[in-house]
């Protein structure tokens, strides 16, 4: 008998169970649910009206976290634009102004240290040699003698091999050519920065860290908005001014105007007279990425 | 409701067991709790708590994940010469062969969970309620081929020890067909997950076509080897009858496979070094490291003397055909495949990374234990799964048999 109860016990216990389960999966969803971020889906296949509404609540969220005035854009790419830049390796002295001017305008962790930019220094008697090239350079004064700088960031690929392994769909090629990644999509596999030959893309592998009066509150959703722990983030040629007419952040800090940029489908654009009149190199070529970052020698 | 009542007395069947069996449960439950704990703080801080950074931005999770993809895939692989030979305990080889497997997917995918960077979105990459990338992210194509296995895997298992524990006859017109759908797919599952670093130009330590074959042949030195031990095992504490002359076939056929992998390794040598182009710095510091760290070395070193010791023993008649030096080599050769796919197969493809840096990894204490977690975890079911096939297959665990029990204890009681 005893035997009989025990076991009646137990088979109660099981049913209660059984009849909590739903509820509790049920109440999971909800609190899940009251943090409605968590459903959003894929920003490239969302309608008009719930961009904006996105947009709305993160402008919310960001201006409560740091105290001050957030804008967050969703402003598409304008048509007949496709994006190039043009960084001039003659007259680079490799002072790291556009990697800190980067830093502050795209709102990158300070604390763990993020770079978008990495500038690489090189031998001039090696040239181009990625497996003889520092980026902890840091001598007293720049340029080093003997040495000539090669700075990097996302080399917009029009073939990028990112975007073709990322399982998620969460980061793709907009119209203008830029390279982006939706940080509310991205579900940090790494799998993109696996495929990067440019070392282009960067973790959140901690939470990042800004203060609050070094934060930029003028923001696009696809760019320099800040993010949360554990996505991709990359170089979006500064996509919040590009697209309203400005120049990237790293044009306009560099000291020697060793950077251009412009609209490679404008045929008056600084961009074509370069490509007209110098000769550009492109980093891998071989490996058919086909970047829109093109290296020349001014002078 | 009869599947029901299956699953119900298997539960009982895993909860009552000998003293022996307890302390296993009982010390794979602390180490769980012992790891979880190290996980919960990676869930709390972020992959910072790991040693991965930008540059070596996938590593001993990423390893084991593919290191227990060759398990998973060669523990099915061994039907094949199950069926060649026509050894006897047919049923029995591939039910176990597939009960490693169920565990090993499991661990795999918990060891791609661990490893993202926000596993609270992980339906993101799901067909239907994400956006996956189909056809175009190999990921999404491991996925796919890792869950169909999965899924044929449980059917085949729970079908079996479903019908033996009615006592009916297994239909063969059921079981045959997936068991042949198995095989295909657990090579499948191992090249997918080869070509997902084989394809990538930007790390050209991985970017050679011997990869995927490879990786096949280290799985048939892995999984067999784990299968040849707990064969043994089974042998000597149950009614499992196996033949000596097919443990020794299957040691056979792993010295064929140890020969063609150690000549597609002196194949990829030989090209790397005689070619000496700048992509030979991969394999340099895989075989010495870097002047600034060798640790590396060491692995790799380790790794290639035990194969090496492993396969002379395999390979030599007298040594392969002794218990004792059989399985000195069975753990020699697990522990070569783990060293090779867990850690040398991942770190020298980022060191240096893209843009030439150095940056020297090792696992952290966190990665170590969020690895332990799911070993655990993957053994605390492995020890589940047997136990009831154990029951089911040589201890007459039988549904009328029990009710006859549960009959008499409960007159017993009346008593």
């Amino acid at each position: 008998m005893a035997d009989m109860q025990e076991n009646n016990k137990t088979k109660q216990s099981r049913r209660n169970f059984l009849k909590k389960a739903p509820v509790l999966a049920l109440g999971t969803i909800a609190m899940a649910g009251c943090n409605s971020e968590y459903f959003q889906q894929n920003f490239k296949i969302l309608s008009k009206e719930e961009k904006d509404k996105i947009v709305k609540n993160l402008e919310k969220k960001y201006s409560e976290k740091y105290g001050k005035k957030f804008s967050v854009s969703d402003k598409p790419a304008m048509d007949n634009t496709l994006f190039a830049y043009a960084l001039d390796i003659s007259r680079c002295v490799g002072c790291r102004r556009c990697v800190y001017a980067c830093v502050e305008e795209n709102n990158q962790s300070r604390d763990p240290q993020i770079h978008w930019i990495q500038v690489l220094q090189m031998n001039k008697e090696k040239g181009i040699d990625f497996h003889d090239a520092d980026v902890h350079y840091n001598p007293d004064q720049v340029p080093v003698e003997g040495h000539f700088y090669l700075p990097t960031q996302c080399q917009q690929c029009e073939n990028p091999p990112c975007i073709k392994v990322c399982p998620a769909k969460a980061t793709w090629k907009e119209p203008d050519g830029i390279v982006v990644v939706d940080y509310n999509w991205c579900i940090g596999c790494r799998y993109c920065m696996a495929a990067c030959p440019y070392g282009a893309r960067h973790f959140n592998w901690g939470e990042p860290s800004i203060p609050n009066e070094e934060v930029n509150p003028v923001t696009h959703y696809l760019g320099n908005r800040p993010r949360p722990k554990g996505v991709v983030e990359k170089c979006t040629f500064c996509v919040q001014r590009t697209r309203e007419g400005k120049y990237p952040a790293c044009v306009e800090i560099c000291p020697v105007g060793a950077r251009k940029f412009g609209n490679l489908l404008d045929p008056n654009s600084e961009i074509r007279y370069i490509m007209e009149n110098k000769r550009v190199l492109v980093l891998k070529e071989e490996l058919n990425t086909q970047p829109k970052f093109y290296y020349f020698f001014g002078v | 409701m009869k599947f029901l009542r299956f699953l119900r007395d298997c539960l009982s069947i895993i909860s009552t067991g000998s003293r022996v069996y307890y302390a296993c449960l009982f010390f794979l439950t602390v180490l769980m709790i012992w790891g979880g704990f190290g996980y919960y703080g990676q869930l709390k801080d972020g992959l910072i708590v790991t040693h991965m950074r930008d540059s070596v931005s996938w590593g001993y999770y990423i390893g084991n994940f593919t290191f227990l993809v060759g398990v998973a895939a060669a523990a099915v692989m061994l039907v094949i010469p199950a069926y060649i030979y026509e050894w006897k305990p047919i049923k029995e080889i591939v039910i176990f062969g597939e009960i490693l497997a169920i565990c090993a997917v499991i661990m795999c995918l918990s060891f791609i969970l661990v490893d993202i960077g926000s596993p609270e979105r992980f339906w993101h990459m799901l067909p239907f309620v994400g956006t996956m990338n189909f056809p175009s992210s190999i990921l999404s194509w491991d996925f796919f081929v890792l869950s169909t296995y999965f899924l044929i895997n449980v059917i085949v298992v729970s079908y079996l020890l479903y019908t033996h524990f009615y006592k009916k006859e297994y239909k063969k017109s059921i079981v045959l067909p997936l068991v042949l759908i198995s095989i295909p797919a657990a090579i499948g599952i191992h090249t997918v997950t080869a070509f997902l670093y084989n394809a990538l130009p930007a790390r050209p330590y991985w970017n050679s076509a011997l990869l995927a074959p490879r990786f096949l042949t280290t799985a048939f030195c892995s999984g067999p080897a784990i299968l040849i031990l707990l064969f043994q095992v089974l042998r000597k504490t149950t009614r499992f009858e196996i033949k000596d002359e097919a443990l020794f076939k299957i040691a056979e056929l792993m010295v064929y496979t140890m020969f063609i992998y150690l000549f597609f390794t002196l194949a990829e040598l030989f090209k790397e070094f005689y070619s000496d182009t700048q992509h030979l710095i991969y394999w340099k510091y895989l075989l010495f490291g870097s002047p600034q760290n060798r640790e590396i070395a060491l692995y790799s070193w380790a790794s290639i003397l035990m194969g090496f010791v492993a396969f002379l023993i395999f390979l030599i008649p007298s040594t392969r055909k002794n218990f004792f030096t059989l399985n000195i080599g069975a753990v020699l050769i697990y522990f070569s495949v783990y060293f090779e796919k867990g850690i040398t197969l991942i770190i020298p493809g980022f060191t240096p990374d893209t843009l030439g840096q150095l940056y020297f990894y090792a696992p952290s204490v966190t990665e170590v234990r969020t690895a332990v977690m799911i070993f655990s975890g993957g053994a605390l079911l492995f020890t589940f799964l047997t136990k009831i096939a154990i029951a089911i297959l040589f201890e007459d665990f039988y549904f009328d048999t029990i009710r006859k029990k549960k009959a008499q204890q409960k007159r017993n009681a009346q008593l």
